[in-house]
């Protein structure tokens, strides 16, 4: 069983802020709670190393919520801007030209599109070479600040401006959600986890334990998303919550490749889920889509009996 | 001879090395590939005390590079075509960032079709990018103007990057005599990188590259480049002058030769303007006036320097290494607009296309620009553009033409 050894009762997060508000984000971004929460282990002495996304517009001048440093870089290669940045506080510090208290880390942000497709060359090339980074995706699961088209982390049955539903295609997006933790794993790096902004213990422990690595540590961060979700920002929540509760968005980490679920929910239906967000709101209306939620169900309960057969064998 | 022989690579390798730069970011790509082998193994015997990473791209090495310059580091990276178009979108931020480094570039002409060998459409298609260019036309060029540009990029008044440009295969794999300058003169002509605006450390948080809610900021961010851009002229001057007094080499940012009663002067850039020298002496032992002026910086474009040598002439060709298709010569248009308030403009400016994709340009081809700009200042009527393309080579062509359809007949 996986227990947290630092984070065990809601009162031991701290209460210090990080990211300060009244940011350019919309209301109920669950995205940003998600990076909030990170940020009490983070702490200030963090240079965030950026893609274009919904956080970009996180640091617009002339105003930035953070404490910490910031550069903006591309869409495809913030993980190689980290690279940069890493390298040159490495040299500056082994030549004595920055005292070692100077240090900083080296957080890269970027969305699930950049994270997924875009940017995947430069975040393989910087776990091949082991960078001493932080990776934080925030999955919104859409091209979100270009007004929610289909991404690749996109799950099957979402509608997006770029997958609607329509009579060849009424489920909206056809094809599968791509398992990039699946990815960032077969590259070997030390850290990586899954968290959801609506499990802060989970998260915050998540944080601490990848503290303890050096090299790649890669966080992916379910960002429920009221404005292309469709659904009211007061229930990012509950809707952070369901995504785990049906197992839809298993918690889980792998350290050194060794995957261990870190929380087991009680799995509802996704119905739950899928109901309260307007992006799916056509799997009900005006029929049920009997077929396209019993494939969603499908999916979950046959990624869930695999873990059972394998964290049960260890 | 003084000087050891050696290639444009090995030389723009030592430019690097000498200049005793902290970081490579790199990435392979034929013909720049010796420049980033040589510091490898420099970088792994403890001969230089930099870091060098090999990339997955040329936009993760562009933006890599960028990014450790923007922490504080003398970055050195080196590409060529579609190297350097695969990173164009990081140039524009790098040079956003305000980041100083020095960029090699290689020239190769662009795919499609695809090759090796050089023209200049890659080093042209970063022109507006806020990088500032200096294009060599020899080895010991190329290795002099690495140490010049850091130290112009690196000057508070500019704080841009620069691309130093030289020619695939007739320079990067040609060996000529090269002085290496000696380390204590270098160090007394480029200083330490201290940069006084960059940097994230702890205890100085910033944040750079950010957001912009209109285009007021963006316009004042963007002029200001403009601005810091138009002062690398002065920084130029005086780093030219610091560089003769120090290494006895003189650059300045365009190469007037055999200009003084030059009635038409061709206008060329890079190796290709050894050839036009060469075409220049031969007329002139013909008893033709003719010069040659050789830009050397791109950006900032010398408007004043060129004018000054192109005023009065009367004719003036425009040999471009390059091909904008629907326009004609980059580098002529260029001319032409800063030659138009020009009281004493020529009668006539010329435009030819030459050297694409590393065509050789012959003497006869050269004869025949003198000829056709002579008659065009005569006329007081310009022409062009013009390709250079002899009757053989296009023999040659029809020739491939005939093979590759042959399977029809
Ligand atoms: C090279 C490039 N192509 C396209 C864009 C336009 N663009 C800006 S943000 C964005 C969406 C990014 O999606 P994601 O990474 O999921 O972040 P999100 O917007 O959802 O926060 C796109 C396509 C860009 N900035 N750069
Ligand atoms: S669109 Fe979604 S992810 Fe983007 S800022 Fe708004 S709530 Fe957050
Ligand atoms: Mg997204």
């Amino acid at each position: 069983m996986w227990q947290r050894e630092t984070f065990k009762k809601i009162k031991q997060i701290p209460r210090e802020e990080h990211v300060l508000p009244g940011t350019a984000l919309c209301a109920g971004c669950g995205g940003l709670e998600a990076l909030r929460l990170a940020a009490k282990v983070l702490g200030d002495e963090v240079v965030y190393v950026n893609a274009a996304g919904c956080f970009t517009m996180l640091a617009a001048y002339p105003f930035t919520p953070f404490k910490g440093s910031w550069l903006y870089t591309t869409m495809g290669s913030a993980p190689a801007g980290a690279q940069g940045v890493r390298d040159a506080l490495d040299v500056l510090i082994a030549k004595g030209r920055l005292p070692e208290r100077e240090n900083l880390k080296v957080v890269v942000l970027g969305g699930d599109g950049s994270t997924y497709d875009m940017a995947l060359s430069s975040t393989s090339g910087a776990i091949t070479r082991k960078l001493d980074f932080y990776y934080f995706c925030y999955d919104n699961e859409a091209y979100g600040n270009t007004g929610m088209q289909l991404s690749p982390a996109t799950p099957y049955g979402a509608r997006t401006t770029t997958s609607p539903c329509s009579l060849q295609h009424p489920s909206g997006a056809t094809r599968e959600k791509k398992d990039i933790f699946e990815i960032w794993r077969a590259h070997k790096p030390p850290y990586i986890a899954t968290v959801a902004p609506r499990y802060p213990l989970d998260l915050e422990e998540k944080f601490a334990r990848a503290a303890t690595f050096t090299g790649p540590k890669l966080f992916l961060a379910l960002s429920a998303c009221p404005t292309g979700w469709l659904y009211d920002p007061g229930e990012t929540p509950e809707v952070a919550k369901l995504a785990v509760e049906t197992g839809l968005w298993p918690l889980k980490e792998a350290i050194n490749g060794a995957v261990t679920h870190t929380y087991i929910p009680k799995p509802k239906p996704v119905e739950e889920y899928l109901k309260l967000q307007g992006r799916f709101r056509h799997l009900f209306e005006p029929v049920v889509q009997t077929e396209a939620i019993a494939h969603i169900q499908e999916r979950v309960n046959a990624y869930w009996e695999q873990v059972e057969k394998t964290e049960k064998a260890v | 001879m003084e000087g050891e022989m050696m290639t444009g690579n090995l030389a723009a390798a030592w430019g690097a090395r000498l200049a005793d730069v902290d970081y490579i970011p790199a990435f392979p790509i034929t013909p720049q590939t010796e420049i980033v082998e040589a510091l490898a193994k420099w970088c792994e015997s403890g001969a230089m005390a930099a870091r060098f990473v090999t990339m997955d791209s040329e936009h993760s090495m562009m933006t890599a590079a960028g990014a450790a310059a923007a922490t504080g580091a003398r970055v050195f990276t080196a590409t060529s075509s579609q190297g350097l178009l695969y990173a164009l979108e990081v140039l524009y931020s790098v040079s956003g960032w305000r980041a100083p480094l020095v960029l090699v570039n290689v020239s190769r002409a662009l795919a499609a079709p695809i090759t090796l060998e050089p023209d200049h459409n890659d080093v042209l298609a970063a022109r507006d990018s806020g990088f500032l260019q200096i294009h060599a036309e020899t080895c010991q060029e190329v290795l002099d103007s690495i140490l010049m540009a850091y130290r112009i990029a690196e000057d508070e008044r500019v704080m841009l990057p620069v691309i130093v440009n030289l020619d695939g295969f007739y320079l990067s794999f040609t060996r000529e005599p090269v002085i290496m300058p000696d380390l204590q003169m270098v160090k007394a002509f480029l200083p330490p990188f201290r940069p006084a605006h960059l940097g994230f450390k702890a205890s100085a948080p910033h944040a750079l590259g950010v957001a912009v809610l209109s285009g007021t900021p963006y316009s004042y961010f963007r002029h200001q480049m403009h601005l810091a851009a138009m002062n690398a002229l002065e920084v130029h001057r005086e780093a030219a002058a610091a560089f003769e007094q120090l290494v006895g080499r003189r650059y300045d940012v365009v190469e007037g030769y055999r200009l003084d009663d030059a009635d038409d002067v061709l206008v060329m850039t890079n190796a290709f303007a050894s050839k036009g020298k060469a075409a220049v002496d031969v007329a002139r032992a013909e008893g033709k006036r003719v010069g040659l002026l050789r830009l050397r910086v791109i950006r900032p474009w010398p408007a004043d320097a060129i004018r000054h040598a192109l005023q009065g002439r009367r004719a003036v060709a425009v040999l471009d290494q390059n091909l904008s298709p629907g326009q004609g010569g980059i580098l002529f248009q260029e001319i032409a607009a800063c030659l138009y308030h020009e009281a004493l403009r020529p009668r006539a400016l010329c435009s030819f296309i030459g050297g694409l994709g590393g065509k050789n340009l012959s003497e006869g081809e050269l004869r025949t620009v003198f000829e056709q700009t002579a008659e065009a200042g005569v006329q007081g009527k310009g022409i062009g553009p013009v390709l250079l393309y002899t009757e053989a080579e296009h023999r040659e062509m029809v020739q491939l033409q005939d093979l590759a359809t042959e399977h029809r007949a």
